[in-house]
């Protein structure tokens, strides 16, 4: 008997070595372990035995048993890995091969700046306010002290919806609106649309885009502007950037100055850009509001003080991205605007 | 403003300030320099020489052998010139000169004879040639004076020194004149001004002999009218130091009487005209609008018809010149001109600003007098031009004037609070600095209790009020010394309105949705609205026109963002660009009335078109994504048959309750052909005030569902016009809260099912917030909704 399991066990171990994937396994194992398996069969014929040998041939069934799921279980891993391993080997990609596509669109150039010089003066404590691209002549000329006969006004300088309303030619009535709708302290910018008669060409747009801002409470000093200035140009370009105020002439404001700031190729050393004066000339324009604009908006000149500014959105993106033309900003190719 | 340094010199002593120097100080201080331009423009090694000798070129016929004394020795030059003669003095370039127009001379041969200089043009010298004769314009510079030879042309032709190109702004027309720019110079510097001081010795006869009228019948126009008159003129070159700083204040000498008159006009800022006394119908003088259907011609040459708003000068019988612009070629001084009458007037800025700009002709005059110029210096600028003509023997001035000046005006009177110069400027500054530089100014200021009383002379009109003051203050003592201060106590808090908030939201969503962000005009071609076939009726068509437009093109403000839309698509189309997808949120222009006479409304609208690699319902899918990101639910799209610009059968208005949100939809193959286009293009626009209205960005957490849910697949056949909507209404409807999601899975015509149906499938997801459903539950309520689907659009259902 025990030669017969001997047997068994030796041929079973033999069979195991070729046996090359899991369902032969799987069948290998109903035929020596499963419920009518040749090492089952032997137990189940146990009855003839003697008592004695009963239980020696029980546990050498047993050892066998287990010595054969012992094997059977490597085997499975054994199998399962090398599986594994062929199916990963098979699902091998070339990497280098393009991504899938995913669209992604992009910021208008002019309004991408737009918005990061809002930004800097949100962050400076300023309220965003808009008014109308098509204004009064009143709240565009008149309010503003700009002088009757000022050539701006002409019908060669500013277009016209009627005598008494205009396109406006500067984001500057914002500031009389606010004047006229708020009660004083605010600090307000205000960017937009504005318009004036000019033909397309290279540098030329009849329609482009301002900023103004405006700050109005008791005690405002032209020291004021200045630092405001200061903060927003070195924001906006960076700390080492230096700011210039000249004396100049708006009729809104009194007294006005332009901006000149270190030139945005050189830094102020130097260069072609600035014809070797250090400076970008006329970036900005500002100064204390004018008393006579304080009273069309009801404010007391001798209560209130304030200073307001203006600049081109269209220009500093322009210098910014290095646009030499400023039809490329109102033709909107796909392959332009797809550059920022 | 162009302002020779050196003349500059001869009112204010500015010795040992190196011009740069000067030209940032007067910048800082409100003069703006340009550029500052050096009057010999680098020419170097150029002399005066003599031609002794002209001989053919052996071996060219253009070209000729000179030989020119150039003072220690005679040199060859060959030279092409063709307006040179032996005895001529001429600028030469000798071996080694350098030129303007960066050309170096070098020795050389030219066709075989040797070439040891060049005879130089008055261009070669970086003299503008039109500020020279004309005789002498195509050729060699003939000097006009035997100067000695071998000299540095420099020094003779006074090529020497700087020319600073002021900006001056427009309230400041006293800075228009070398004298203006003087006393700006020494309020700047704190320096002296010197005025010319002008004086007549020898006058001759009596005017009111010579004049027989002078009237003026529009004093508004003509503030003032001052002449002289002088007799027994000498017609001929003025001098050389005067034709020096004419050509480096860029103008063009002619004769000396006119020289002189622009001369002082340069100094003193004043335009003067003088008249052909002889020429001068009846001796008679009257200033008045011009007749209706009046014609002149003009110094130029042109013959200008005039129109009654325009004021001219006229004798007995009619104008000889149009005031403030320009005068008469009739009564022009020529080389025969015996006596002159010498205008210095005073004429309205505005009335000359409009008559030059309906004639087409600006000069240097009505340059001048459209800033509005100070009455009170026409007796100084004539008597100076008289000065000037008795000085260089030019003629006899004729004793007495006529001057007539209704309305005088007078030194303005201003108080200061010095308390307000330093609380708007944000310094201390004393009372006696304060003072100090209004007087610098010419600004008489004088302390009066805690006042400054400051009197303001008439050539400073642009000083109305306290404030004005404090400018003048505020840049002498420099804008660059005040100390920036940062704001304080007024500290407000910043912020976006909400309406610009979500219009950010929707850009940067849109933006993540692979649209590009375009920008265009407002204003659009009445004809884009006939390229987008909008219905002649429609209400879009009511525009908001600009009466003085730059072109048809841009002549009415956009009541829709469509035909800017389908421009962009187009071009990008014509330029090959395979894929567009844009959107632009701008505002639209609708008329509150016809004819226009308010502002009109100007509602803001989101567009967004599309051609490649998209489709209908990819924009749909944007719209929706948007809308719930947006927190608006419950939108529908309502289909749309009639609206002209797109295709009858792919176009749906977007409706939320009663709101129109806006239209979307395949644009009509018509209007494409309008644009060029052959690819399929989708658009859709929205009304962002409306959408800005019903979004709601606030989110609140809502529980995670704990019990599973369940997914029946129904497949139905309908007639192929039911729309989905339709099914999905029914779904809704009658599954009730279970229902919680619907899901469209496919859409089949075809094989197996009958012509004129479609097969629908979706997959419903069924779940309860409160408990795990049952089966029973589900079919219940699944099969409510099949009976429905069945009995109300004759549906079946496939097994």
């Amino acid at each position: 008997m025990k030669e017969k399991i001997q047997d068994l066990r030796n041929a079973a171990i033999a069979e195991l070595k070729n046996i090359s994937n899991l369902s032969s396994l799987e069948e290998y194992r109903v035929k020596y372990l499963g419920k009518k398996g040749e090492l089952t069969k032997i137990l189940r014929g146990m009855g003839g035995l003697s008592k004695e040998e009963r239980p020696i041939v029980g546990k050498l069934v047993n050892e066998v048993r287990e010595e054969l799921e012992t094997r059977i279980e490597t085997m499975k891993t054994e199998l399962n890995n090398k599986a594994k391993n062929k199916k990963l080997k098979e699902e091998k990609i070339d990497v280098t091969l393009p991504g899938n596509k995913v669209n992604f669109g992009h910021r208008h150039p002019l309004m991408k700046v737009l918005e990061e010089l809002e930004d800097v003066f949100l962050k400076m404590g300023f309220e965003i306010v808009e008014g109308p691209e098509v204004e009064t002549v009143y709240n565009n000329f008149d309010a503003l002290n700009s002088p009757d006969n000022h050539p701006s006004r002409d019908k060669s300088d500013t277009f016209y919806i009627t005598e008494d309303i205009l396109l406006r030619t500067h984001t500057s009535p914002v500031q009389i609106r606010t004047m006229k709708e708020k009660n004083p302290p605010f600090k307000i910018v205000s960017a937009g649309r504005t318009f004036r008669f000019d033909d397309v060409d290279d540098t030329h747009s009849p329609m482009f885009h301002q900023l103004e801002g405006l700050v109005i409470d008791k005690n405002i000093t032209m020291a004021n502007l200045k630092h405001t200035i200061d903060m927003f140009i070195k924001e906006l370009f960076g700390e080492e950037m230096k700011t210039r105020f000249r004396p100049h002439y708006f009729p809104f404001t009194e007294p006005s100055a332009e901006v000149d700031v270190s030139c945005l190729s050189c830094k102020g050393e130097g260069c072609p850009d600035c014809h070797g004066t250090g400076w970008s000339m006329e970036l900005l324009g500002c100064g204390m509001v004018h008393p006579e604009v304080l009273k069309n908006c009801g404010l007391d000149p001798d209560e209130y003080s304030g200073f307001a500014f203006g600049l081109g959105v269209d220009r500093i993106a322009m210098v910014k991205y290095g646009i030499n033309n400023i039809r490329l900003l109102f033709e909107n190719d796909m392959r332009f605007l797809n550059q920022f | 403003m162009l302002i020779p340094v050196k003349w500059l010199k001869d009112y204010v002593n500015i010795e040992g300030i190196e011009t740069r120097e000067l030209a940032d100080k007067l910048t800082m201080s409100g003069s703006h320099v340009d550029s500052i331009d050096k009057i010999d423009k680098g020419v170097e090694n150029v002399v005066v020489g003599k031609i002794e000798e002209i001989t053919p070129h052996p071996n060219a016929d253009k070209l000729v052998i000179t030989k020119i004394n150039i003072g220690e020795e005679t040199i060859q030059i060959v030279t092409g010139a063709k307006n040179i003669n032996e005895e001529d003095y001429v600028p030469v370039a000798l071996v080694g000169a350098k030129l303007p127009n960066g050309m170096k001379i070098k020795k050389g041969k030219l066709r075989g004879e040797v070439s040891n200089g060049m005879l130089c043009s008055a261009g070669e010298l970086g003299i503008k040639e039109d500020l020279i004769s004309k005789e002498l314009k195509d050729g060699i510079y003939i000097l006009d004076e035997e100067y000695p030879l071998g000299k540095d042309i420099k020094s003779v032709l006074g090529l020497k020194g700087e020319v600073i190109d002021f900006e001056i702004t427009p309230n400041r027309p006293d800075c228009l004149s070398i004298v203006g720019m003087a006393r700006e110079t020494a309020a700047t510097l704190g320096k002296e001004l010197k005025v010319p001081n002008v004086k007549l010795n020898n006058e001759v006869d009596e005017i009111t002999d010579i004049i027989n009228k002078l009237e003026v019948l529009n004093s508004k126009l003509c503030r003032r009218y001052y002449t002289k008159v002088v007799k027994n003129i000498n017609v001929e070159k003025s001098p050389l130091w005067m034709r020096r700083r004419l050509i480096e204040s860029n103008v063009r000498p002619i004769n000396n009487i006119v020289d002189i008159t622009n001369y002082v006009m340069l100094e003193l800022g004043q335009p003067i005209h003088a008249f052909d006394l002889d020429k001068i119908v009846n001796n008679t003088i009257t200033v008045r609008n011009a007749e209706k259907g009046e014609k002149m011609t003009t110094l130029d040459g042109v013959e200008r018809e005039l129109d009654t708003d325009m004021l001219v000068i006229a004798d007995a019988e009619s104008p000889i010149a149009i005031a403030g612009v320009m005068g008469g070629e009739d009564s022009e001084v020529t080389e025969n001109t015996k006596s002159i009458l010498i205008e210095s007037a005073n004429f309205d800025g505005r009335n000359v600003r409009l008559t030059s700009r309906k004639l087409g002709l600006r000069t240097e005059a009505s340059a001048k007098f459209e800033k509005d110029l100070d009455p009170n210096i026409s007796e100084l600028a004539c008597l100076r031009v008289c000065q000037l003509i008795e000085e260089i023997g030019a003629g006899e001035v004729v004793k007495g004037n006529i001057d007539i000046y209704e309305n005088k005006s007078n030194i303005r009177e201003i108080k200061l609070r010095p308390k307000k110069v330093n609380s708007l400027l944000g310094v201390e500054l004393s009372v006696d600095y304060i003072i100090d530089t209004l007087n610098r100014l010419e600004l008489e200021s004088k302390e009066i209790d805690d006042k400054i009383l400051v009197k303001v002379p008439t050539f400073r009109n642009d000083i109305q009020m306290e404030t004005d003051l404090v400018e003048e203050i505020g840049r002498i003592y420099g804008f660059h010394n005040i100390q920036s201060a940062p704001l304080i106590g007024s500290l407000t808090k910043g912020g976006k309105s909400r309406n610009r908030e979500i219009q950010d939201y929707i850009k940067y969503s849109l933006t993540g949705m692979g649209l590009n962000e375009i920008t265009t005009y407002s204003f659009i071609s009445p004809k884009a609205y006939d390229s987008i076939n909008l219905h002649e009726e429609s209400l879009k068509r009511r525009n908001v026109e600009i009466m003085n437009p730059l072109g048809e093109d841009y002549s009415v403000m956009r009541s829709t963002l469509i035909p800017n839309m389908l421009d962009v698509l187009s071009r990008n189309y014509k330029h090959g660009v395979e894929k567009a997808w844009a959107y632009e949120i701008g505002n639209s222009f609708i008329p509150k009335s016809i004819p226009v006479n308010t502002l009109p409304h100007e509602i803001k609208a989101l567009t967004i078109g599309m051609y490649g690699e998209t489709n209908f319902f990819n924009l749909k899918g944007i719209l929706d994504k948007l809308f719930i990101e947006l927190g608006i639910k419950g939108f529908e799209y309502i289909v749309e048959e009639n609206h002209d610009t797109f295709h009858p059968g792919r176009c749906a208005n977007i409706l939320y309750g009663n709101h129109v949100l806006g239209t979307i939809g395949e644009i009509h193959p018509d209007v494409l052909g309008n644009y060029g286009m052959k690819e399929r293009v989708y658009i859709t626009e929205l009304d962002l005030d409306i959408i800005s209205f019903l979004t709601n960005l606030e989110r609140k957490y809502s529980e995670l569902p704990k019990y599973p849910s369940m997914t029946r697949d129904i497949a139905i056949v309908v007639d192929e016009d039911i729309l989905v909507k339709q099914i999905e209404d029914i779904i809704k409807d009658n599954g009730g809260k279970l229902v919680e999601e619907i899901n469209l899975f496919d859409i089949y015509q075809g094989e197996q099912i009958e012509n004129g149906k479609k097969s629908v499938a979706y997959s419903i997801v069924y779940r309860s917030l409160e408990k795990t459903l049952t089966d029973e539950e589900v079919s219940k309520v699944h099969d409510k909704v099949v009976e429905k689907l069945t009995s109300e659009l004759k549906a079946e259902l496939r097994k």
